[in-house]
C-alpha cells in the first residue's frame, strides 16, 4: 500500500546517507525509495534489499543461445543439406563440431548479454519516452534523497531525519 | 611464524620414499630385451585376436604363404623394426613418467612466480596477505627446474629423439633431414645453456624479490618495495620470452617434426592456472590450521575468480591450437593431434572436461567461490586436469599407444609431490606469514569484495 503522504529527506553526502539509512532501519521505519546521483557502495545491503537474480537469468539465456546455435547448425549443415565443403566431415554434428564452436560461443554470449539487458530494462521499467520519476532534479547532480511513508507520525519522523543529518526535510502530498 | 608439523613432514617423506620405490620398480620392469618384447607383442596379438582395430595397426607381419623371398625379407625387417619401436616405447615410459611429474611440479612453482611478479608489478591491493604463501611455493622452483633439466639430460633420446647423434649424422641410416635442419637450435649444448639461462634468471628474480620482501618487513622506508616493483616488471619481460623458449625446448621438442606458434602461451596458461590453484589450496590449508587469520573469504573469492578465468583462458588456447590445426588439416601439423586422438582419446578429451567444463560450472556462482571445500574440490580436479595436460604433451611422442597411468606415473607424482610439500613447507617456516610494512598490507588485510 502506497502512502498518500511521504517525507523527502535530502542529504548531501553519501557517508551521512549510509549512516542515516542504518539509523532509520534500526528505528524500524520503512524506506520507500532512495534517489542517488551515483551508485553508493553497500547501500542495497544497508537497506536490506534482496540480491539481484539477473546473473541467473543471464546464465539461462546463455544456455538458450547455445541450444539455438547447436540446433540451427545441426539442421542446416548436417541434416538439411550435408554438402562436402572443402572436405569437412558433415556426417554428424560431433565430427564437424570444432568448426561450429566459434558460432556456438558467440551466440551464447549474444543471447546472454542482450536478453539480460532487456530483462534489466523490463524489470527497472526503462524505455524511451518513459516519464522520468525524479522527485527532485538535484538528486541527479549532488544530492541524495530518501523517501519515507508517513502514517500520522510526521513530527517524530521529521525530527529523527533532521537528527540523522538531513539538510532538508519536506512533507510531500503524493498526487494519485 | 609457521611451524612445519611433524605429521606433514613424515607424510611428505613417506610420499617420497613410496615414490622412489615405485620409480625404481618402473625402471626395473621396463628393461625388456628384444626377445621379451617380441613375446609380449605375440602374446598381446593372440590375446586380442585379429579383429581389434588397435592390434591390426600393430600386426605388421602378415601371413607368409605365397610371398616371394624378397617380400619375406621385408616382412622380417618390418617385424624387427616394429618390435624395436615397441621396445623403445617401453624403455621410454619410466623416463617420461618421471619427466611429466617433475615438469608438472616445477611448472606450479614457475606459474606462482609469474603470478607473484604480476601482483607486485600491478600493485594489487588484495594479494599482499598471500605473498608469503606464494614465496613459499616458489622456493620449489630452483630445485624443481634443476631436476627437470637433469632428467632431460639423463634421459637423452628416451625423451628427445633429436638428442640421438645418429639423427643428425648424414652417414647414419637414422639420419633425419628435418631434425638435422633444426640442429642449429636443437642441440644438446644449446639446450643446456638455454636451460641454465632460464633457470638462472627465474631463480635470480625469486631470490632478489624474496630478499626485498623480507627486507621490507623491517625497513624504515619503501625503497625495498620500489626495487621489488622494478625487478618484477623486468622479470615479467624476461619471463615471457624464456617461458616461451622453455616450452619449445622442454616440451615441444619431444615432437621435433611438429611446431606450433601459440604453444608457449598454451603451456603458460596451464602453469598459471595450476599455480593459482595451488595458492588457493595452500591458503585454505594454512588457514584451516590457524596460520592465516588475516586471510578471509574475500581473498579466497579473488583467487577462485583467477582459477575460473584462467581455466577458460587455457581452454581458449587449447581450442585455438586444436581448431586451427584441425581445420586446415596440413599433414605436417595434424599428425600431432591424430596420434593424440587415436591413442589418447580419454585423456585428450577428458582433460577438456576436467579443465573447462568442471571449473566453469563449479566456480561460476559467486557464493560457491567463497566456500573453502568447494574451491578445494574444484582445485584438485583442475590440478589433475593439468597433470593430464602435460601427460598429453609428452607421452604420445615417447611411449605412443603404450601409455597407462600405472605404477611409474603415480609413483613419480608421489615422489615429486612429497618433495614439493617438503621444500615448500620448509620455506614457509623461514619467514612470518604476513608481510610487514608493505605499502598495500593494510588495504589487503581489510580487503572486502
Amino acid at each position: 500500500m502506497e502512502a498518500s503522504k511521504v517525507i523527502h529527506a535530502i542529504y548531501n553526502d553519501d557517508d551521512i546517507l549510509m549512516s542515516a539509512v542504518k539509523k532509520i532501519k534500526a528505528e524500524r521505519h520503512h524506506i520507500e525509495e532512495i534517489y542517488t546521483p551515483f551508485p553508493v557502495h553497500g547501500l542495497d545491503k544497508a537497506m536490506g534489499l534482496a540480491p539481484t537474480r539477473i546473473a541467473i537469468t543471464s546464465f539461462m539465456y546463455g544456455l538458450v543461445g547455445l541450444t539455438v546455435a547447436i540446433v540451427m547448425m545441426n539442421f542446416i549443415m548436417i541434416e538439411d543439406w550435408p554438402q562436402n565443403i572443402g572436405g569437412k566431415p558433415s556426417f554428424s554434428y560431433l565430427e564437424n563440431m570444432p568448426a561450429f564452436v566459434p558460432i556456438m560461443f558467440e551466440l551464447t554470449v549474444f543471447f546472454a548479454a542482450h536478453l539480460m539487458v532487456i530483462t534489466f530494462y523490463l524489470r527497472s521499467r526503462m524505455w524511451p519516452f518513459k516519464k522520468a520519476e525524479n522527485p527532485d532534479p538535484r538528486t541527479t547532480d549532488d544530492h541524495f534523497l530518501m523517501e519515507i511513508a508517513v502514517h500520522g507520525n510526521e513530527e517524530a519522523l521529521a525530527s529523527l531525519l533532521k537528527e540523522t543529518g538531513a539538510v532538508e526535510v519536506n512533507l510531500i502530498d503524493k498526487a494519485h | 611464524m609457521y611451524t612445519f608439523s611433524n605429521k606433514l613432514k613424515t607424510f611428505s617423506i613417506i610420499l617420497m620414499v613410496l615414490g622412489l620405490l615405485g620409480v625404481g620398480y618402473g625402471f626395473m620392469t621396463s628393461h625388456k630385451s628384444f626377445e621379451e618384447v617380441e613375446h609380449l607383442i605375440a602374446a598381446e596379438e593372440a590375446h586380442h585376436g585379429g579383429s581389434h582395430g588397435e592390434t591390426d595397426a600393430h600386426a605388421t607381419a602378415p601371413s607368409q604363404d605365397t610371398h616371394g623371398t624378397d617380400e619375406a625379407h621385408e616382412e622380417v625387417d618390418s617385424h624387427k623394426e616394429h618390435v624395436e619401436h615397441v621396445m623403445h616405447q617401453i624403455h621410454n615410459r619410466p623416463w617420461s613418467a618421471l619427466y611429466v611429474a617433475a615438469f608438472f611440479f616445477m611448472m606450479i612453482a614457475l606459474g606462482v612466480l609469474a603470478f607473484y611478479a604480476i601482483q607486485i608489478a600491478s600493485q594489487a591491493g588484495w594479494s599482499p596477505v598471500l605473498f608469503r604463501v606464494m614465496e613459499g611455493i616458489t622456493s620449489y622452483l630452483l630445485p624443481g627446474a634443476l631436476i627437470v633439466l637433469a632428467i632431460a639430460i639423463l634421459a637423452g633420446d628416451h625423451l628427445f629423439v633429436w638428442m640421438n647423434p645418429d639423427m643428425v649424422n648424414p652417414e647414419s641410416e637414422h639420419f633425419d633431414k628435418l631434425v638435422a635442419g633444426k640442429s642449429g637450435w636443437l642441440n644438446k649444448t644449446g639446450f643446456i645453456i638455454r636451460a641454465l639461462v632460464f633457470i638462472g634468471g627465474w631463480s635470480f628474480y625469486r631470490y632478489i624479490s624474496r630478499k626485498y620482501s623480507i627486507a621490507q618487513d623491517t625497513a624504515e622506508n619503501n625503497s625495498n618495495f620500489k626495487k621489488a616493483f622494478r625487478w618484477s616488471a623486468g622479470f615479467l619481460v624476461f619471463f615471457i620470452y624464456t617461458e616461451s623458449m622453455m616450452s619449445w625446448d622442454w616440451i615441444m621438442s619431444v615432437d621435433p617434426h611438429w611446431f606450433s606458434t601459440l604453444f608457449g602461451w598454451y603451456v603458460f596458461a596451464s602453469m598459471f592456472v595450476s599455480g593459482i590453484t595451488v595458492i588457493a589450496l595452500m591458503s585454505i590449508y594454512l588457514k584451516s590450521r590457524g596460520y592465516l587469520e588475516f586471510v578471509n573469504e574475500n581473498h579466497l573469492h579473488d583467487v577462485a575468480k583467477f582459477m575460473f578465468a584462467m581455466s577458460i583462458f587455457w581452454t581458449y588456447l587449447w581450442f585455438s591450437q586444436f581448431m586451427l590445426i584441425w581445420y586446415s588439416n596440413i599433414p605436417e601439423e595434424v599428425t600431432y593431434f591424430v596420434s593424440r586422438f587415436n591413442d589418447y582419446k580419454l585423456p585428450f578429451l577428458g582433460m577438456v572436461v576436467l579443465n573447462f567444463v568442471f571449473p566453469i560450472l563449479m566456480l561460476m556462482n559467486a557464493d560457491y567461490k567463497r566456500i573453502p571445500w568447494f574451491v578445494v574440490m574444484t582445485g584438485i580436479v583442475i590440478l589433475f586436469g593439468h597433470y593430464v595436460d602435460i601427460f598429453n604433451m609428452i607421452m604420445p611422442a615417447t611411449v605412443g599407444d603404450r601409455w597407462f597411468i600405472g605404477i611409474p606415473e603415480i609413483s613419480s607424482i608421489l615422489l615429486f609431490a612429497g618433495l614439493f610439500i617438503f621444500i615448500v613447507f620448509t620455506a614457509l617456516t623461514k619467514a612470518p606469514l604476513l608481510v610487514q610494512r608493505y605499502p598495500f598490507k593494510k588495504e589487503s588485510e581489510e580487503f572486502h569484495y
